[in-house]
């Protein structure tokens, strides 16, 4: 690796992504890990890749920082072949999940560790792991080893020693995995803070969709090895494209049945819809279901009438359980309205009950 | 039910340990009481108390070259084994080849080949070689006799080592040489002053591979054997004292090193998530 200051790369074409992962597929013995995945990640992006354990996203991760070799594909960045480079020639750096500290070195030398074997002058290097120390708000903690320090604060170091490198690309595997909830929150907001403000691309794993949410400009979720779907939290949620996504994000109603001579029917639900001939299963989110307490609809929506089985109070909005008549449970999510109980009109917009694929 | 058992069992087994640990570690006692007995081997109890022997043997050339000879042997026999046992260790642990079942089988099997085997074998090999036996020759036979405990030592630690810090080095930039020398090997610091502790003691008592191999000069245990063949002396029991005294303290800060790497790892374990 060269010694020489390190600018980031002036790209001619702005829009050409950082990083592109192409048709990459990886197996271990005979289990096919990783089945022809394409994505690609723009400077600056923060892309969260999403799946249940076991779905490949570390994998792919370690792909992308070359502890393991692709078995089919290849990886760019910035127009350079990577995936055939060791993973000490490669500007990307790794947050481990365990944070992976050096114990036997001070928190300085842990951060200055990455800057000393690539030979930086040595008064550049304490410029810079003062920075890095600062940007983390760890500096007091400068001459401590890493076992006195507390999880956060070895997420910290850890964030340090990847950042002082300055690398094109930031991964970082379940960073805050082995924090508690309210610390998680808080290191969540510090991360997605910090991201913009140096502008580095982050490449997130996590298998928890709520922190994907929270902090991506865009997920990639990944199902058994292969992308479920790549598109921003936003879109994601209001338009998953497979039952899979419309279950994995957020909560939702799946509804089974089939459109026959322009009429969607699940159940006692029917709704006119203008496509061919089909089974189909629909996603309805249980916030996009509505009282109707005046029993009169508009021409864009369904109405149907059932009855409260369940009610569980959550502060802002409450969860209801709704039979719907022949045994079609739904879940309806209200703003608070006090007990509720027996019949009720209930309506939803044709609009929210998204056609998704199996 | 099993402890009643325990129990009714436990003054015969009481009265073996003790019988057993009598037998082994008595004429030890004696050794020692004896090398301060001014009528030397014989009289017991020990009627006067004396520092001669040990006096007599402070100004004793012979034997002072046989410890120096044994020092030098047991340092180079230390230096040997830990660098090619290291390089097997690492072989063994990391990489994956074809024959490694046996290599590994192969590795080990000084560990429990009798020492007479390893110490003829040798001897047939310098003399076919037609090199001059001397402290080198048997600085090499300790030097390999005791890469097996140097392979299984450092084996164990590797095995004990994150992998991720290594990981993380070259994610860092740092080259697999650059990860090795910063990394892997403090990582191992434990391990290699343990094991090194271990050969330095067996190399300084060893006999059987020592006895095919010396040439004129003589180590410690053979000089102290040579002796022996005149008659028991008191200055020999003074020898053996001190001998006894630095192996057991060698052995305690072995003992301490090995449990502190242990010790650490089983802090470590409940971290995981």
């Amino acid at each position: 690796m060269s010694s020489a200051p390190i600018l980031q790369p002036t790209s001619a074409d702005a829009n050409a992504p950082l990083l592109e992962v192409r048709a990459i597929a990886k197996r271990f013995g005979t289990r096919d890990v990783l089945k022809n995945i394409s994505l690609n990640i723009a400077s600056g992006e923060l892309l969260t890749l999403l799946g249940e354990s076991g779905s490949g996203k570390t994998t792919l991760l370690r792909l992308i920082a070359g502890f393991e070799q692709p078995t089919a594909g290849e990886i760019w960045m910035s127009g350079e072949r990577l995936d055939v480079l060791p993973p000490y020639k490669r500007r990307v750096n790794t947050v481990f999940q365990n944070y992976a500290l050096f114990p036997h070195l001070h928190v300085r030398d842990n951060v200055a560790y990455g800057l000393r074997v690539q030979s930086v002058p040595k008064n550049e290097i304490a410029g810079r792991v003062d920075d890095a120390l600062k940007m983390v708000k760890m500096v007091e903690f400068a001459g401590a080893r890493p076992s006195r320090l507390s999880g956060g604060q070895q997420q910290r170091i850890a964030l340090a020693r990847a950042l002082v490198n300055r690398p094109q690309l930031l991964l970082l595997d379940e960073p805050l995995s082995a924090l508690d909830a309210s610390l998680r929150k808080q290191m969540q907001s510090e991360l997605k803070a910090l991201q913009r403000e140096i502008g580095i691309t982050f490449l997130f794993v996590t298998h928890d969709q709520e922190e994907a949410m929270a902090l991506s400009d865009r997920i990639a979720l990944l199902r058994d090895g292969a992308l479920e779907q790549v598109a921003s939290p936003r879109e994601i949620y209001a338009h998953p494209a497979t039952a899979y996504t419309a279950e994995f994000i957020g909560q939702t109603n799946l509804l089974r049945g089939e459109i026959c001579r322009s009429i969607a029917t699940c159940g006692v639900l029917r709704w006119p819809l203008e496509e061919a001939d089909a089974p189909a299963r629909f996603s309805l989110r249980p916030e996009a279901i509505r009282l109707c307490p005046d029993g009169r609809r508009q021409t864009n929506e369904v109405k149907f009438r059932a009855s409260v089985r369940q009610q569980i109070y959550g502060g802002a909005s409450e969860l209801l359980e709704v039979d719907c008549g022949a045994d079609q449970l739904l879940r309806v999510r209200l703003p608070a309205c006090g007990p509720l109980t027996g019949e009720h009109d209930f309506v939803f917009s044709i609009a929210d009950a998204i056609r998704v694929a199996d | 039910m099993s402890r009643s058992t325990s129990t009714r069992r436990a003054p015969i087994l009481a009265i073996y340990a003790t019988v057993v640990f009598a037998f082994i570690y008595l004429p030890i006692v004696v050794l020692i009481l004896y090398s301060f007995n001014r009528d030397g081997v014989g009289g017991f109890p020990p009627s006067h108390l004396t520092l001669d022997w040990y006096r007599q043997l402070f100004t004793d050339g012979p034997i002072w070259d046989s410890v120096l000879n044994s020092l030098l042997v047991a340092s180079g026999a230390v230096a040997l084994s830990l660098t090619v046992g290291l390089l097997a260790a690492l072989a063994l642990d990391r990489a994956s080849f074809p024959g490694k079942a046996l290599f590994r089988r192969l590795v080990l099997l000084p560990l429990i080949l009798p020492g007479i085997i390893t110490g003829l074998s040798l001897l047939m090999f310098v003399v076919l070689s037609g090199a001059q036996l001397s402290l080198f020759t048997v600085f090499l036979g300790h030097g390999t006799a005791l890469i097996s405990v140097a392979t299984t030592e450092l084996f164990a630690g590797l095995q004990k080592s994150d992998r991720a810090q290594e990981e993380a080095s070259l994610d860092l930039g740092a080259t697999p040489w650059q990860t090795f020398w910063r990394i892997t090997l403090p990582n191992l610091r434990l391990a290699l002053v343990a094991a090194g502790l271990l050969i330095f003691t067996l190399s300084m008592d060893e006999i059987a591979v020592t006895f095919f191999l010396i040439g004129r000069d003589n180590t410690l245990p053979l000089e102290i054997w040579g002796r022996l063949r005149r008659g028991i002396t008191p200055e020999i029991n003074a020898v053996s004292t001190l001998v006894f005294a630095v192996s057991v303290v060698l052995i305690i800060v072995w003992y301490r090193i090995r449990m502190r790497s242990v010790g650490t790892e089983a802090q470590q374990l409940p971290e995981r998530p």
